[in-house]
């Protein structure tokens, strides 16, 4: 049995993690078929005044905002931004952070310092004020940039990580068995230093994908990520903020949807991390 | 620098024969931080000047405790560890002076085999693809010419063709080793570095792997540089033996001569604390006092002397060095007073 | 039922002589004379024997099945003795030092059937407090691990002490002091100070006298050593030896001395169990195990080991593996491996067998009356172990 296989059956047998594994594989297809899924347009404005604030029913199964749009479409588009903002960040952060990790503990002693000293440097600034200060300055800031923000500001725990990983994969026998063969660079790094790597790569994206949730609803909610009137979870609380006593499906939704996907994300990237640890590989 | 071309193994051999392998006062020191911050810094003289040479053919093996320097000698003769100085030849070349592509293909014919067959194999890859990895690095096979080659290698170390799409963890100990043996052959080698290749496995499959090694041996002409603690498996397995304490070769002779009478007062400590599955015979014991030192901190003068029990150590073994030297034939104590 | 024995342990350690060991001292060691210590200790039963297994069964639920790893064990150990128990990995022979102390746990289970009496008490139908008192107090055990069995971050000098202050009820100062006392019987220099670091600032050699004077503080009548020397380098091991056999002299300890290494046991023991699949395959007096071994597994070890003294053309080893212990082979464990296996050997596993004074074999061949054939030929071997190089 290969080590992915292994890996799975003991994540199967972990119901929690399986549990919120599917959770996620949910919210993913209804991101993606927000679209078909969503009972009306999320920017709509149907009835400015009479449709206003309505409480979920059978047309509006979350109700309605302030600007009579459906709770429950923006929802889904909301998910869109939300999980595209996570996947695409994490994905950048954690490709950035494994280069880095890769160079530094493959490199010479002076390179491996300099590096790690700038991922020292990094792992100090504050990360939310940074972004806040760019987004506040650029006018009309794409998501794109939200991306790379939250991506540029966030690989350094991984590089530390993949570091270490590598620098104990360079010491083990059957890597020294491989360069004895004769075995070089790029070689030896797909063949022996990879297929190692991917698990810890794989867990520290998911699990990065919930705080990059978080931070980008933070963002929105602001006023600095998505701007309105396009959905983010973040700027859809922002609208329902002061109506909380009123409307409150307005923010509970999106708020809601946030507790849920964060915490799907964390409790699946936990199940990932056991069950891919080699440790067990024995 | 050319090699001592010409220059007898050993003393007395009239006919002069280059070995495969030389090593001429090898030293390998580590740069280790330790301390808040990495902030002290300590040298690990882990090799401390060897010399030894292995002929064609030929298997020296090479006794030692941990903190001797043997796993790191054996690691830099692959290169696979910098050394700080020294030379090492390999038929007649100065490894250290090839160019890497020189370099890669002399590797072909060196190559070793671990101790710890848990950690010597890639757990992600298949055995056969393991076995198979000399084969692509070297052009020697490809595609099903390579398979066809893996499964040849691995029935002639005792294992079943048809299992090499297995993963290590499906075997046990001591065919893990034999894949681990197979991966080495794979490449055809002259030398094979032998490090510790039976200490992890039980008696009975230890028996086998050993066998196994004999016979390769026999059959395509390896040489080994084989390296243990344990005596008595170096005993039955080499003619000639060299005794390493912390980082230096302290005797060096032929198997019979050295197991029954040694001349350095380690190697008689040593010999005479293995544990022999004799009830009935006395034997005098020599019990050594505290804890080998550690290669941080290498005493002045001989360094076995702090823990010596000879009746004549005397002021210049805490302090002068004692070399290397004929006491016999092909004999070399490292010792004052032997 | 709570045995509120009489505290014979309260004379303090000190009037223990810990010789340096910094002077030479060639102690010529007389085999013989194993097992026949100064002291012989008081056993429980008057002219039982102190320790007593019968019929140990321990079976762990695994995934691919119960793997039945100890199955109808029989040891007996007396006052003072030293015994050897000898086999390869996987035989059970730890799993049996732990089923003694009761340290199974989940997914390992110890059989209804089988019975550990101590000193007269069955230890596996102790409450747990019971067995507690017995624990580290009367009973010790060294475990294999040097590195893995000391907590890391306490002091080595608290975790003695943490033993004495269980079992000796004494206070804090005097069982710190005792600790110091302990460090120094096994000859640590600078007890002191060493008794406040911590263990990974000892080397191997030093945290396996550690491990002893955990094991040693509360002047057990029997030490269950698990390897005790496996981990470190020989002529440490032979120091540590020799500590062991001085200590075990001094309080008249009896000591199962469990182990892979043939040499050992026959430098070590007066009396040998070669176990095998988790069954004892062999029992003999060790010297007479080494003259002539009977069973084929032991005459097959014998010839597969390697010897210092009397080095041979090509070791025989014995065919085949050990099988798992979820699939314990029909008839005779040893069948599939053993080449003198006969139809019998097939179709009924044997039972422990007399084969002699004082010995005995799980094996047919023995009942045999005509059996004057050993294995070792048929291995292919060069020497038994009894012959000597001329």
């Amino acid at each position: 049995m290969s080590a992915l296989r292994r890996a799975w059956v003991r994540f199967r047998a972990r119901r929690v993690a399986v549990a919120a594994g599917i959770v996620v594989l949910l919210l993913a297809l209804a991101a993606v078929a927000a679209p078909l899924l969503a009972p009306a347009d999320p920017l709509a404005q149907p009835d400015p005044v009479a449709l206003q604030n309505l409480p979920p029913s059978a047309q509006h199964l979350l109700g309605t905002d302030r600007y009579s749009r459906d709770v429950l479409s923006r929802l889904l588009y909301g998910a869109r931004v939300s999980l595209g903002v996570g996947a695409a960040a994490a994905l950048l952060a954690v490709l950035l952070g494994a280069g880095v990790g890769v160079a530094a503990g493959l490199a010479p002693p002076a390179v491996d310092q300099l590096l790690m000293r700038s991922v020292d440097v990094g792992l100090a600034l504050p990360r939310v004020f940074l972004i806040l200060l760019v987004l506040a300055l650029w006018e009309a800031a794409p998501p794109s940039l939200v991306v790379v923000l939250i991506a540029l500001t966030g690989w350094f725990q991984t590089s530390r990580v993949v570091r270490a990983l590598v620098l104990r994969l360079r010491e083990s026998e059957f890597v020294q068995a491989a360069r004895a063969l004769g075995t070089g660079g790029w070689d030896l790094a797909r063949r022996h230093l990879l297929p190692h790597l991917a698990p810890a790569i794989i867990v520290s994206a998911t699990l990065d994908v919930g705080n990059i949730i978080l931070l980008e609803s933070g963002l929105s909610y602001l006023g600095l990520g998505i701007r309105p009137p396009s959905p983010s979870w973040g700027n859809m609380i922002q609208d329902g903020r002061d109506q909380l006593l009123t409307a409150p499906w307005v923010a509970a939704a999106p708020g809601l949807a946030l507790l849920v996907t964060v915490v799907a994300f964390n409790l699946f990237g936990d199940g990932l991390q056991d069950a891919l640890d080699p440790r067990r590989d024995r | 620098m050319t090699p001592p071309d010409g220059t007898p193994v050993r003393p007395y051999d009239r006919t002069p024969v280059r070995p495969l392998l030389q090593v001429q006062d090898l030293v390998v020191h580590f740069t280790r931080h330790s301390g808040l911050l990495g902030s002290r810094r300590e040298t690990v003289q882990a090799v401390n000047g060897v010399s030894l040479a292995v002929g064609r053919r030929e298997t020296l093996g090479l006794v030692g405790e941990s903190g001797c320097g043997k796993t790191t000698l054996a690691r830099a003769v692959l290169l696979l560890v910098e050394k700080t100085s020294g030379t090492v030849w390999f038929d007649g070349q100065d490894l250290h002076a090839l160019p890497p592509a020189e370099l890669r293909r002399m590797r072909r014919r060196l190559q070793i085999v671990f101790q710890d067959p848990y950690t010597s194999l890639n757990p992600r890859m298949t055995v056969g693809a393991a076995i198979r990895e000399g084969l692509i690095v070297h052009r020697l096979a490809e595609g099903a010419a390579a398979r066809r080659r893996v499964r040849e290698l691995m029935e002639e170390v005792g294992l079943a063709p048809g299992e090499a799409d297995k993963y290590p963890h499906e075997f046990s100990g001591g065919q893990r080793q034999r894949v681990g043996i197979a991966r080495a052959l794979a490449v055809e080698p002259e030398l094979l570095v032998c490090d510790e290749p039976v200490s992890a496995l039980d008696v009975s499959v230890q028996a086998q792997v050993l066998n196994l090694l004999a016979d390769l041996q026999a059959r395509h002409g390896l040489s080994y540089l084989f390296i243990s603690h344990d005596l008595a498996v170096v005993r039955h397995v080499a003619p000639r033996v060299a005794v390493m304490y912390l980082g230096r070769i302290v005797e060096e002779g032929p198997a019979g001569e050295l197991y029954e009478r040694p001349k350095h007062p380690y190697t008689q400590a040593l010999l005479s604390a293995v544990p022999v599955p004799d009830p009935v015979t006395k034997r005098p014991r020599i019990v050594l006092a505290g804890d080998p030192p550690s290669p941080v901190d290498p005493p002045p003068g001989c360094p076995f002397h702090p823990r010596c029990q000879h009746p004549a150590k005397d002021e210049t073994c805490r302090t002068v060095r004692p070399e290397l030297l004929d006491r016999g034939p092909e004999q070399r104590v490292a010792c004052h007073k032997a | 039922m709570s045995d509120q024995r009489e505290d014979r342990r309260t004379d303090p350690p000190a009037d223990r002589r810990a010789d340096p060991p910094a002077d030479r001292r060639t102690a010529d060691r007389d085999p013989a004379a194993n097992g026949r210590n100064g002291a012989a200790g008081n056993g429980g039963a008057p002219g039982g024997p102190l320790l007593e297994i019968a019929d140990l069964k321990v079976t762990f639920s695994t995934a691919e099945g119960v793997a039945r790893a100890v199955d109808g064990v029989d040891l007996t150990v007396d006052a003072g003795e030293t015994v050897g128990l000898v086999g390869e990995s996987g035989c059970g022979k730890s799993v049996t030092a732990l089923a003694t102390l009761r340290l199974v746990e989940h997914p390992g289970l110890i059989a209804h059937g089988s019975r550990v009496r101590f000193e007269g008490r069955d230890l596996l139908s102790l409450a747990e407090r019971d067995i507690r008192a017995v624990r580290g107090n009367h009973l010790a055990l060294i475990p294999q691990e040097p590195a893995a069995a000391l907590n890391p971050v306490l002091t080595v000098g608290s975790q003695i002490a943490e033993v004495v202050r269980a079992h000796l009820h004494v206070s804090r100062a005097e069982a710190a002091w005792r600790a110091i006392e302990m460090l120094k019987a096994v000859g640590i220099p600078d007890p002191e100070k060493r008794s406040r670091a911590y263990a990974h600032q000892l080397s191997g050699g030093m945290r396996q006298r550690v491990l002893i004077a955990i094991a040693l503080a509360c002047r057990p009548r029997l030490l269950l050593a698990d390897e005790p020397t496996t981990a470190l380098d020989v002529t440490i091991q032979a120091e540590i030896l020799e500590l062991l056999d001085r200590l075990q002299r001094e309080l008249g300890m009896a000591v199962l001395l469990i182990t892979h290494n043939l040499g050992l046991v026959a430098e070590r023991t007066k009396r040998v169990y070669v176990m095998y699949a988790g069954q004892i395959v062999e029992e003999a007096p060790t010297v007479e195990l080494f003259r002539a071994p009977a069973h084929p597994y032991t005459q097959g070890l014998m010839a597969a080991v390697p010897r210092p003294d009397a080095p041979r053309e090509r070791l025989a080893s014995i065919p085949g593996q050990v099988p798992p212990a979820t699939r314990w082979p029909q008839g005779c464990r040893f069948h599939p491996r053993c080449p003198l296996a006969f139809d019998r050997c097939r179709a009924e596993a044997p039972p422990l067998l007399p084969a002699g004074e004082g010995r005995s074999a799980r094996c047919w061949l023995v009942a045999d009356e005509a059996y004057g054939r050993t294995a070792v030929r048929t291995y292919g071997g060069g020497r038994s172990a009894g012959e000597r190089s001329p």
